[in-house]
């Protein structure tokens, strides 16, 4: 072994052979990334939500083939029906298979959480990458924005801009469905710019972005290749964690009757209907709850599982 | 001048371009909105709808309007709603304090027992307590509070009967706040759980977090080493400074009790702000929209001032910022 060494110093060729492969086999080549997947896997919990946001939104996607009814179809005479073999969750008030509606609420829930986390990113990446860049003044007047923003109170933010927006061309988009959820992403960008600006600017004084500047490196490249895939682990995390949060405002503004309207299946306006029949039977809550519940909690995992992953530093 | 109070006033001073910017916008989004409040499926006969326009000053250029709002907005008065003639101002005065009960028993219900669930949980790493805490956090932050209310609804009132689900049990006014005949508390427990159970995850997980890193810290090994009792270690050295991160929590949860309270109120019919308001957004009365944002706004930013406050008082550090 020594020898090895001792020969090795003087050719460098077969010095390096070994220790490289000892270091390809100790690292197995694995990125950054491939180290946080391994870790996220072994976390159980986010397995687990990892693979029950997989089944519901296969369940979203396949709606019309594996939905036992269309949704909005109804059963003359079978107002609030109990739990039968033709319709396992029951009916609800207006006499709708419940299964068929719960299959299909998950279509807006998921298309909620994804869409208003898309909007959320190119809105916090703006506000919160040109305050961070964009100089003294930039900054002053984004965070000056951001803190109007923060003050209004989210959920009235969205009514009034889903107030505004229905009455434009908009509204058509989807049903309907495109007004609430940009209304929902409009307003939900102030922690995500915030978060942005905050790594950015910690990473403007990091080594290697000084030693890249020093080598002559552009500013876009900086930005590019080194600053902006080191903000990437937390804005995963928080846009993760705003999944949740989007399905929560939209459930709770068609709760409230002010968001995706009757015949249109969604999760909260079952609910809202459902808790119309409560005294006479559970179920037509039961299930729409449940759904809502079991979606949350999924991404609440996955969440904390990205987090523990991404970021080590934080266990 | 001292340091507290320059970074108070800067902070207050802050406030008031925020809340005009807020009146602002909330202004001209209103009037973006497509349709007079007053167009309904059957047109109004001409002299009529004029005479509502200049009821409400709507026949004004809107930079009049906008000057008038403002105006009448500082000294206290937000308009007249669209609905039944009456006056925002008086709307808010009579419905608010249903709102504020609810409010206030939610954050105190909250505040008490997510922080002993959180100590609990802590003090018990990795114990029997502590999973049944961190289950509970974690369920308790998944389930929005429309649905706790109906399972809590389901269960404790349709089931078991013990609670009711219709209307508010505290007074309507000030003055039934000592009269132990105007509290109804089999009206009040499930509302003000259902709004609760969110705060109350949140605090309980922050807490567990907070107690856990102050107690691995060396003033803690200190006062344990000079041999004081395990419980002035706790309650003295540790739940005080782990407090800290807790109240950076309360302004989020201040603006989740005013979200909470539009669902809540409208669930349980609890004859408040919050479910006026959701009524008026159905009924399009846009005077009273208005006048409920921008109130809604000025109790959010002062409760944030406040904890902004008590943080800077708990923690010198951040005055100097």
């Amino acid at each position: 072994m020594a020898q090895d060494g001792l020969t090795g110093a003087t050719t460098p060729g077969t010095i390096a052979q070994p220790v490289l492969q000892e270091l390809a086999r100790a690292g197995g080549g694995r990125s950054l990334w491939g180290d946080a997947l391994h870790r996220l896997v072994q976390n159980r919990l986010a397995v687990v939500g990892a693979i029950l946001i997989t089944l519901i939104a296969l369940a979203a996607v396949f709606a019309p083939l594996i939905s036992p009814y269309p949704y909005q179809r109804i059963f003359p005479g079978q107002i609030i029906a109990g739990l039968s073999a033709s319709h396992p969750f029951g009916t609800n008030l207006a006499g709708q298979d419940t299964l068929a509606r719960v299959i299909y609420g998950a279509r807006n829930s998921l298309g909620v959480g994804v869409f208003v986390q898309f909007v959320i990113l190119v809105i916090a990446l703006v506000v919160g990458g040109g305050a961070a860049l964009g100089g003294k003044y930039a900054d002053a007047l984004l965070m000056r924005l951001t803190d109007v923003v923060y003050a209004f109170p989210d959920l009235l933010f969205v009514i009034l801009l889903q107030q505004v927006l229905a009455g434009t061309r908009l509204a058509a988009y989807m049903g309907g469905l495109f007004v609430v959820f940009f209304a929902i992403g409009l307003v939900g960008w102030v922690n995500l710019a915030r978060l942005i600006r905050g790594q950015m600017l910690s990473l403007r004084t990091t080594d290697y972005v000084i030693a890249a500047e020093a080598l002559g490196a552009t500013r876009l490249r900086i930005v590019v290749r080194h600053m902006l895939p080191n903000t990437l682990s937390p804005v995963i995390v928080a846009l993760t964690f705003g999944v949740p949060s989007a399905i929560f405002t939209e459930a709770a503004l068609s709760f409230i009757g002010i968001g995706i309207q009757p015949p249109l299946a969604d999760w909260g306006n079952m609910i809202y209907d459902g808790y119309g029949a409560v005294l006479a039977t559970p179920w037509p809550i039961f299930f729409p709850a449940l759904a809502l519940a079991i979606t949350f909690l999924s991404f609440q995992f996955l969440g904390d599982g990205l987090r523990d992953a991404l970021d080590p530093r934080t266990r | 001048m001292d340091p507290m109070a320059a970074y108070a006033l800067r902070r207050l001073l802050w406030a008031v371009p925020v809340l005009w910017a807020v009146a602002t916008i909330t202004f001209f989004l209103m009037h973006a909105v497509p349709g007079g409040p007053f167009t309904q499926d059957k047109a109004l006969p001409p002299a009529v709808n004029d005479a509502l326009n200049r009821r409400y000053h709507l026949d004004k250029p809107v930079w009049e309007q906008y000057g008038l709002y403002l105006w009448d907005s500082v000294h206290g008065d937000l308009g007249l709603s669209f609905q039944g003639d009456r006056s925002v101002t008086e709307i808010i005065r009579n419905t608010f304090f249903v709102t504020a009960q609810l409010g206030v028993l939610g954050f105190l219900v909250a505040v008490v027992i997510g922080m002993t669930l959180g100590t609990m949980s802590a003090l018990n790493h990795n114990g029997p307590l502590d999973y049944v805490g961190v289950a509970f956090s974690t369920i308790g932050a998944s389930v929005p509070s429309f649905i706790m209310g109906a399972f809590l609804v389901i269960f404790f009132a349709v089931d078991l009967g013990w609670f009711k689900t219709l209307g508010w049990g505290g007074p309507r006014h000030l003055t039934g706040l000592l009269d132990p005949f105007a509290w109804d508390w089999r009206r009040m427990v499930l509302p003000v759980v259902a709004i609760s159970t969110l705060p109350t995850a949140f605090i309980a997980r922050i807490t567990r977090a907070s107690v856990l890193e102050v107690l691995n810290q060396d003033y803690i090994r200190t006062a344990r080493a000079k041999g004081l009792a395990e419980v002035r270690v706790v309650l003295r050295h540790t739940i005080k400074n782990a407090m800290i991160p807790v109240l950076t929590l309360m302004g989020p949860i201040f603006a989740n009790l005013v979200a909470g309270s539009f669902i809540i109120e409208t669930m349980f019919s609890i004859p408040g702000l919050g479910r006026e308001l959701v009524n008026a957004v159905i009924r399009r009365d846009y005077a009273m929209i208005m006048g409920t944002t921008l109130f809604f706004t000025l109790i959010i930013t002062l409760a944030n001032l406040a904890v902004d406050l008590a943080y800077a008082v708990v923690d010198p550090r951040i005055r100097y910022r």
